[in-house]
């Protein structure tokens, strides 16, 4: 059923109590809307302008005291969602997903729905990001260093890249403790690169590769490819990828008695 | 009344090559990789040829991203505190537009409205700002409707209007004067040039807007606008006038510094009580600060608005958080 349709039935029969999706914004963009009453979904749009990662919104305090909600969700914000149900940070009756096809939206009521629709779809880095990791990984170390410490060096720690990412959850990260203080808190030098660090670190094997921490980033920074080159490793390593299931086998934090490693038996 | 020139755009190299030769950094707008930023450059050709905005603003070049404000070294029984100097270079800020000109008076009303900030002032005095009018610009701009323009004089000791072969110069300040001395044989009789920039129609009645907003506190429409927002800094640090900083004590046995860094409303930790009270514990209450800062308390203590309506912040956002379509929401609420 189209989008707008399915939300108004949804929204009348009190099954969501809103439907996040997108409507139109300014100067070209689509912009993320909360759509709470059936007449008000005739303006939820969906095409490829609809990119970020609505998946964000559902682990926030005032998103989770509006009910049931429904989002519009492509592959990535798919994969959020089974990540963040691996997770335990939402619970499977208390969202539901809509996958998108074109602009018709299909009901996904239970994470093994997801599952199996995520099961049909491969996800591919889009490939200027491919060519750049390429790039990178081309590098000498010391290059490598030096294209990074040119790049964070604009980094103003807005904080953007974390506050847009769907696994960014943590209602108190880091960055932000100041009792003992883990990470500077000024945007110099060493501050931008314990930051980018930890978060990098922090999503090896979670990160679903939407890349909208990068999209979020007002000055450029390619922070994305930080997460998907770490992700990418946990792939190649443990045949993993994170937001394929809603069943926590996280590779990093799972111990096996029969792992092939012996160090850590 | 300024004084009007005509200054060729070839004279415009001869003008940067007699700042250099007074040891001025020339800062301006560069394309690098199409993002417009604001870096040294020593020639017109280095200087983007197409943009509207800068993303981040020239308030950098007096209120850094992170300053030192004094260091110490510890020893038993013993403090050995260090007073720092900032590091003010002589400054050319080339390029700014109008709004963005204007914003140092927003800065310079809270650095230096009581106690006087010895880092932003001798920032200040090391700067000079040759602003360049607009004759473009996008839909986040709305310079009009808070007071500006986009041939605004404003913040700007020459303001250059592009022209036929060059631009209208206004020699406006001291510092200007100064500027334009240092090459006379830039700046030529002005032959009665007509002053040509884009048309900015007004988005909302800023006055308007002001008196409302004291009817508006506990209205909903703040919750509605920031849902989507995802309390970022973004806006704040793109901001021209957002002025709010964070002091920050780095040390460990043997030393240590104090840096001022910058810090945004939107922060969820912005003011989080000793007490774990937070009075703006969500997401609508800091969104709500932010205009209420800009157009209810500056106009109400310093007598001008917190927003030069240059845009950035609109530009920045990752979700679309449009301030003059907010703006003018609020003022019919």
């Amino acid at each position: 059923m189209d989008l707008r349709a399915k939300s108004r039935e949804l929204l009348e029969s009190g099954a969501v109590k809103a439907v996040i999706g997108f409507k139109d914004g300014t100067m070209g963009a689509r912009r993320p809307v909360f759509v709470r009453q059936a007449d008000k979904a005739a303006a939820l749009v969906f095409d490829e302008g609809c990119r970020q990662n609505l998946a964000a919104y559902l682990t926030r305090n005032e998103v989770q005291k509006m009910g049931r909600v429904a989002v519009a969700a492509g592959p990535d914000t798919l994969r959020a969602i089974l990540q963040l149900m691996a997770e335990r940070q939402i619970k499977e009756g208390d969202v539901l997903p809509l996958a998108m096809e074109g602009t018709e939206a299909v009901e996904l009521p239970t994470a093994q729905a997801v599952e199996e629709h995520l099961a049909l779809k491969a996800k591919e880095l889009p490939a200027a990001d491919r060519e750049l990791l390429a790039r990178l990984d081309a590098m000498t170390r010391e290059e490598r260093w030096a294209f990074w410490q040119g790049e964070l060096a604009r980094c103003v720690k807005c904080y953007a890249c974390r506050n847009s990412c769907p696994m960014c959850y943590c209602g108190h990260c880091t960055m932000d403790c100041n009792r003992p203080q883990w990470v500077p808190v000024p945007s110099h030098a060493l501050g931008n690169l314990e930051y980018h660090m930890v978060r990098a670190m922090h999503l090896a094997g979670r990160c679903v590769e939407c890349g909208d921490c990068g999209r979020a980033c007002p000055v450029g920074i390619p922070v994305h490819l930080l997460t998907f080159h770490a992700e990418e490793s946990v792939h190649r390593q443990f045949g993993q990828r994170a937001g394929a299931s809603s069943r926590l086998d996280y590779a990093l934090s799972t111990f096996r008695p029969d792992d092939k490693e012996t160090f850590i038996r | 009344m300024a004084d009007t020139y005509f200054l060729p755009q070839a004279s415009l190299d001869t003008l940067f090559a007699a700042l250099a030769k007074d040891g001025r950094r020339i800062l301006a707008p560069t394309d690098r990789d199409g993002r417009s930023e604001l870096n040294p450059v020593t020639t017109v050709a280095e200087v983007a040829k197409d943009y509207v905005q800068t993303i981040l603003s020239g308030k950098e070049t007096v209120f850094p991203k992170v300053e030192r404000m004094l260091s110490y070294d510890l020893a038993p029984g013993k403090v050995d505190l260090k007073s720092s100097e900032p590091n003010a270079r002589p400054t050319v800020l080339f390029g700014v537009r109008p709004c963005e000109a204007a914003g140092f008076g927003a800065l310079d009303a809270v650095f230096n409205w009581d106690t006087r900030d010895s880092f932003f002032n001798a920032r200040m005095a090391q700067l000079a700002v040759i602003g360049v009018s607009c004759t473009r610009k996008d839909d986040a701009c709305f310079c009009t409707s808070v007071g500006g323009g986009p041939g605004a004089t404003r913040g700007s000791d020459i303001l250059l209007t592009p022209a036929e072969g060059g631009f209208l110069a206004e020699v406006l300040t001291d510092k200007g004067r100064a500027m334009a001395a240092l090459a006379p044989e830039a700046f030529r009789p002005d032959p009665g040039l007509a002053k040509k920039v884009v048309d900015v129609p007004a988005a909302f009645d800023q006055p308007a807007l002001t008196a409302r907003l004291k009817y508006l506190f506990e209205n909903g429409i703040w919750v509605e606008q920031s849902l989507r927002c995802v309390g970022c800094g973004a806006c704040a640090y793109v901001c021209p006038t957002c002025v709010c900083f964070d002091l920050v004590e780095e040390s460990d046995a043997k030393a240590g510094q104090r840096l001022r860094t910058w810090d945004s409303c939107g922060s969820h930790m912005f003011t989080l009580h000793a007490s774990g009270h937070n009075p703006r514990e969500t997401q609508a209450q800091r969104w709500r600060q932010r205009v209420y800062h800009k157009f209810s308390y500056y106009p109400e203590r310093y007598g001008m608005l917190g927003c030069v309506g240059c845009g950035k912040c609109t530009r920045a956002c990752p979700v679309d958080m449009n301030l003059q379509e907010h703006l003018a929401e609020a003022a019919q609420a």
